[in-house]
């Protein structure tokens, strides 16, 4: 597979295929379907410093080629994924990537510390793009101060590759991405979900709880094509895109359209094993094609 | 161990002008699956619809390695399984859930709506094991009954509707059996009917059991968006349920 092989940074993929965060858990609830190890990396479910209960219920509706959540980081907070979860997973061949989020620098800043001392733990995902907490959250990607000001401070204490990921709810997401460059972040991932809405019309009441939030799954794949291919004219680092891929086809659009590795989010839900296929839908069209490496087709468009 | 493959539809049957039988048939043989136990169906063929529909298992059959589904026509996805037919192909992801836990000597199952489904295998397995369970069913009206040879092959089984069409007229909490002497009681259907059992378990001390029917995406416990509030926070309802003890349960 030296075909799939790439290096981002300081950072091997055995492939450029991962799985986005918050749609395969911590890879341990999908062990039953494939060998999680064979993906490019495992990017786990988003860590904050303290535990959180989320978003109450109705957290989940489906729309036209998509679904609206507003899970809203429910999670066991950093100090039980350093002591038990971490564990479970740090035998992992492949890189698992911790997926960081804040309601402030603090907050962001006390998280990737402590997932800096962890050793099978080679690069983090800052999330300041999450549409669905009250504070902070997407507040920081939409605005190129604060996104700045978030990924400098983490990048003065985190020593290892820091991933930032970007939200497509911005008016334009390459002024962001070139922040987050200058402050120091090693590669960008995009896009997060994108705001939306959904209304229950008999019965005339939103079919969420927070009544807007997150748009994933292929009803959102042209806004990340065109959000990884405007970036990736306006900056040096690499982008690892994501939004909507549900195959191989689709991961190589993001490759054609500048991104160096892809993520794979909502389609996880619908078909476990879909990663271990893109890694060898894309392999077969290298081969048709008759492409030596990934990457002689990367940001051709 | 959870599983995701394709069974071929063996046979289809509409039961009501909404409700629909699917029986599927694996080609590998089955693993157990407990009472209460869902599957994550998807349509094969073009579909309008993203994701996988959670549906609870009303039966499975070893011998022929077959599993049941009672499907109620909502929205898309299920119109669209309404209208698969017979040596077409599912996609199966399954057994998921935590499933029902076999209790007491003189349990109660008490279903409605399409809820009724799983109660079908739990009332089974209890008969397997020497005991013939009170079985509850509540219907709005005659129109809506499905067929019910198989429940009365393993419980004694009790109706009521709504307008008295058939069975007692009334809530299923307003009819005589459900105030007889049970040790334990199971219930799946709408939330008002679980919740005022619920109310009358607590109050009377009896040990309860819910099936909840969340909104569902994974199935599997990564997506978190199924989560029911419990008295220990969040709990997916995918995996830690879909089976809740009511005392836990904050409506």
């Amino acid at each position: 597979m030296e075909k799939l092989k790439i290096q981002i940074g300081n950072l091997e993929f055995q492939n450029p295929v991962m799985t986005a965060s918050g749609t395969f858990g911590f890879g341990l609830e999908y062990e039953d379907f494939f060998d999680v190890q064979k993906l490019g990396a495992i990017i786990v479910k988003g860590t904050t410093g303290e535990k959180r209960e989320g978003n109450p219920a109705p957290r989940m509706c489906e729309t036209p080629m998509g679904m609206i959540n507003a899970v809203g980081l429910q999670n066991k907070g950093v100090d039980y994924f350093c002591e038990n979860t971490y564990h479970q997973i740090k035998h992992y061949k492949n890189n698992v990537i911790v997926n960081v989020s804040g309601s402030s620098i603090e907050e962001y800043v006390k998280v990737a510390e402590k997932i800096n001392e962890l050793e099978h733990i080679p690069a983090i995902e800052l999330n300041i793009s999450c549409p669905n907490v009250k504070k902070g959250g997407m507040g920081f990607g939409t605005d190129t101060k604060m996104a700045f000001e978030v990924v400098d401070a983490v990048r003065k204490i985190y020593k290892k590759h820091l991933i930032v990921k970007l939200s497509p709810n911005v008016t334009s997401i390459a002024e962001i991405a070139k922040a987050v460059e200058s402050a120091g972040a090693d590669s960008v991932s995009m896009i997060n979900t994108v705001l939306g809405m959904a209304i229950d019309a008999e019965k005339r009441k939103p079919l969420l709880s927070t009544i807007t939030a997150g748009l994933s799954g292929p009803a959102i794949k042209p806004i990340g094509l065109r959000c990884v291919y405007q970036t990736s004219k306006a900056i040096k680092i690499p982008i690892i895109g994501l939004g909507g891929i549900t195959n191989a086809t689709d991961a190589i659009e993001y490759i054609l359209a500048g991104a160096s590795a892809i993520q794979i989010g909502t389609q996880n839900f619908v078909n476990p094993s879909v990663g271990l296929e893109v890694i060898e839908g894309m392999k077969e069209y290298l081969d048709r094609h008759n492409i030596s490496h990934i990457w002689d087709i990367k940001g051709i468009i | 161990m959870k599983h995701c493959d394709n069974f071929v539809v063996s046979e289809k049957k509409f039961l009501n002008s909404s409700f629909f039988k699917l029986k599927l048939k694996s080609k590998k043989t089955l693993p157990e699956i407990n009472p209460g136990q869902f599957v994550e169906v998807q349509v094969n063929s073009d579909s309008k619809v993203l994701l996988r529909r959670p549906i609870s298992i009303n039966d499975v059959d070893s011998q022929t390695n077959e599993i049941s589904l009672i499907i109620q026509t909502v929205g898309q996805g299920t119109k669209e399984l309404a209208k698969i037919s017979e040596g077409e192909e599912v996609s199966l992801i399954y057994p998921l859930g935590n499933g029902f836990k076999l209790e007491g000597e003189s349990p109660i199952l008490v279903g409605g709506g399409v809820g009724i489904a799983p109660l079908l295998y739990l009332a089974k397995q209890f008969h397997a094991k020497g005991i013939k369970p009170n079985v509850l069913l509540g219907f709005r009206s005659k129109d809506q009954i499905i067929p019910l040879e198989e429940f009365e092959k393993y419980s004694n089984l009790y109706i009521s509707t709504q307008d008295g069409s058939i069975g007692e007229k009334g809530l299923v909490t307003e009819n005589k059996i459900f105030s007889a002497s049970h040790d334990v009681i199971y219930t799946c259907g709408p939330t008002p009917m679980m919740k005022a059992i619920s109310d009358y378990s607590l109050k009377n001390n009896i040990k309860c059991y819910a099936s909840l029917e969340n909104k569902m995406a994974c199935g599997i416990g990564a997506c978190l968006c199924c989560v029911q509030n419990t008295t220990e926070g969040h709990k997916c309802t995918c995996t830690e349920g879909p089976v809740f003890n009511v005392k836990d349960i904050i409506w």
